[in-house]
């Protein structure tokens, strides 16, 4: 059957209803936004239909700065740490049998479905000086007292990278799985060590996946919004965090829109990046 | 061998930092007092009673699962024609709607919730219950899409042709051959944005936040006031449901192949 460009009116049908609901409740609330993002705050939690550039000129003060610049460094970081797990995590991982694999994937569906809300509490539990992993430690006779290891930013990291740990395998695991075993296998004969035919041939063959899946991990992590709340302190919340905190306590719904247009172009910028990578290395 | 077992230290160190914080939790869930204590004092289900005993917690898991249940279907009816459409017909102009379908998913969580949030309070409906069922199903159309593409890709088009050449028309295409093909993927899709909608935070606090509580807002507004072993008998709850909806995926299709691996070779 060859595709058919759709010529009776009736051939469109299919496409009436997701079109609707798409372009009513998802590009519609969209431009809404950015909308909004010109408005004109009342005082009062209001806002009047304007023209201002306001809400934009508020980007240049210092708060907006450091909240920016730590939102990125923090999800650059967590993204570093968690591809730096994944992926040789997920390499073992596809050498394994597939059933082994299923099982694995199950829990990492599991993981990365598992509310941030869930997570934060498990990990401030693990932090805690009540069930906290300081009590092994006093246990194994290596420190005197158990405490408290949150609020932090390490407790914020490691929170981060644990949610982002499941989803940047996901993200690996096709372009591993699908990786030619006679590349390694070739190295190995040549005498490579494994751990050697591992660094000088599966990484420099896989580079652009791993700089595509480092970009797709940052944007996953500039969304995480409850961790900095649950784990950290007031000076390690996030722009998702700032951007609530303006829409819903502050009642600044034009500075909100601002900012979350803001961060859309920064995510699209980058994914449209990962889309280029991903372009060059299928020309290749 | 010292590569092999570096390897089985790597793979036990990772399983170790994944389950740690899982293991905790579980542990604290069983303390026989109210407290947070690990090991658990004294062993005890009464915490996972009170999930259902408490009517607070109870009805935050109703709402969560009825808004799961509907959203997900929702999701599922917009995602099967767009994505039946997008391969039946030649029009590139509309994957313009493929990339609408997979934005909310890609971007940052907030900006969609801060788009839904300034819609219906202009639209009005803010705070209404059947506001969240629509914004989780646009924000989870994603996944029954992908799941859909992929079982629609898979089918040998010239299937499709036999059944037209015999005389049947669309309609009649997909109830009798389509549709029976991609039902794993309908049911995995489905099963994708069941579980996600059910532990989303931060959509169907914008939208509904203030009016009911769902089990994650539950959840993050009693952090507020203290910790309870509640808290961690619910979280375990919710990761056995994720665990069993998933195992089903893996029995009912094959999940390497739909998380991106090539077709098993082992059948």
């Amino acid at each position: 059957m060859r595709r058919e460009p759709p010529r009776r009116a009736a051939d469109y049908a299919p496409l009436v209803f997701p079109a609707l609901m798409l372009l009513v409740f998802f590009v519609v609330p969209f431009g809404t936004m950015v909308a909004v993002s010109f408005f004109r705050r009342q005082p009062g939690g209001f806002y009047t239909p304007d023209f201002v550039l306001g809400n934009y000129e508020r980007f240049l003060s210092p708060f907006f700065g450091n909240v920016l610049a730590f939102s990125l460094a923090l999800a650059t970081l967590a993204a570093i740490c968690a591809v730096a797990l994944a992926f040789p995590f997920t390499y073992l991982l596809t050498r394994r049998p597939r059933r082994v694999q299923t099982r694995w994937l199950i829990g990492l569906l599991s993981l990365l479905s598992l509310s941030e809300v869930i997570i934060g509490f498990a990990w401030s539990t693990l932090f805690s000086r009540t069930a906290g992993i300081t009590n092994l430690l006093v246990a194994l006779g290596l420190m005197s007292q158990p405490r408290a290891l949150l609020p932090s930013f390490g407790a914020v990291l490691t929170g981060m990278v644990y949610q982002a740990l499941p989803y940047a395998v996901l993200v690996l695991y096709p372009a591993l799985v699908r990786l030619d075993p006679t590349l390694i296998e070739a190295a190995r004969t040549l005498g490579a060590h494994p751990a050697r035919a591992f660094f000088n041939v599966v990484v420099p063959a896989l580079r652009s996946t791993i700089v595509a899946a480092l970009i797709m991990v940052f944007v996953f992590e500039l969304g995480s919004y409850l961790l900095p709340q649950i784990l950290g302190r007031p000076q390690h919340w996030t722009l998702s965090v700032l951007i609530t905190d303006q829409a819903i306590y502050q009642s600044n719904m034009p500075f909100a829109a601002a900012m979350a247009l803001f961060l859309v172009l920064l995510s699209l910028a980058l994914v449209g990046l990962t889309l280029l990578i991903g372009r060059k290395e299928g020309a290749a | 061998m010292s590569t092999r077992l570096l390897q089985r230290l790597f793979f036990g160190a990772i399983t170790l930092f994944l389950a740690a914080p899982i293991v905790i939790v579980a542990g604290v869930s069983l303390n026989e007092r109210q407290t947070l204590a690990f090991p658990p004092q004294g062993l005890s289900w009464s915490w996972y009673a009170e999930i259902f005993s408490d009517p607070g917690w109870r009805g935050a898991l109703l709402a969560s699962l009825a808004l799961a249940t509907l959203s997900a279907a929702l999701a599922t009816a917009i995602a099967l024609p767009l994505a039946w459409f997008l391969w039946r017909r030649y029009a590139p102009w509309a994957n313009i709607f493929r990339l609408l379908g997979v934005a909310p998913f890609v971007l940052p969580p907030v900006i969609t919730a801060l788009g839904l949030l300034s819609f219906w309070v202009t639209a009005g409906g803010y705070g209404q219950p059947w506001t969240a069922v629509i914004s989780h199903a646009i924000f989870f159309v994603t996944l029954p899409l992908v799941t859909l593409t992929l079982g629609l890709d898979a089918i040998d088009r010239s299937l499709i042709e036999a059944a037209s050449t015999m005389g049947a028309d669309d309609r009649t295409v997909l109830r009798t051959v389509v549709f029976p093909l991609i039902l794993p993927n309908l049911v995995c899709g489905y099963a994708f944005a069941f579980v996600l909608s059910l532990n989303e935070y931060i959509v169907a606090y914008m939208t509904i936040g203030f009016t009911l509580e769902t089990l994650p807002i539950k959840i993050f507004n009693a952090l507020r006031y203290g910790y309870t072993p509640t808290m961690a008998s619910v979280s375990i709850f919710f990761i056995a449901i994720s665990a069993l909806v998933f195992t089903l995926v893996a029995r009912w299709g094959d999940l390497p192949r739909l998380l991106g691996a090539l077709p098993s070779d082992e059948h």
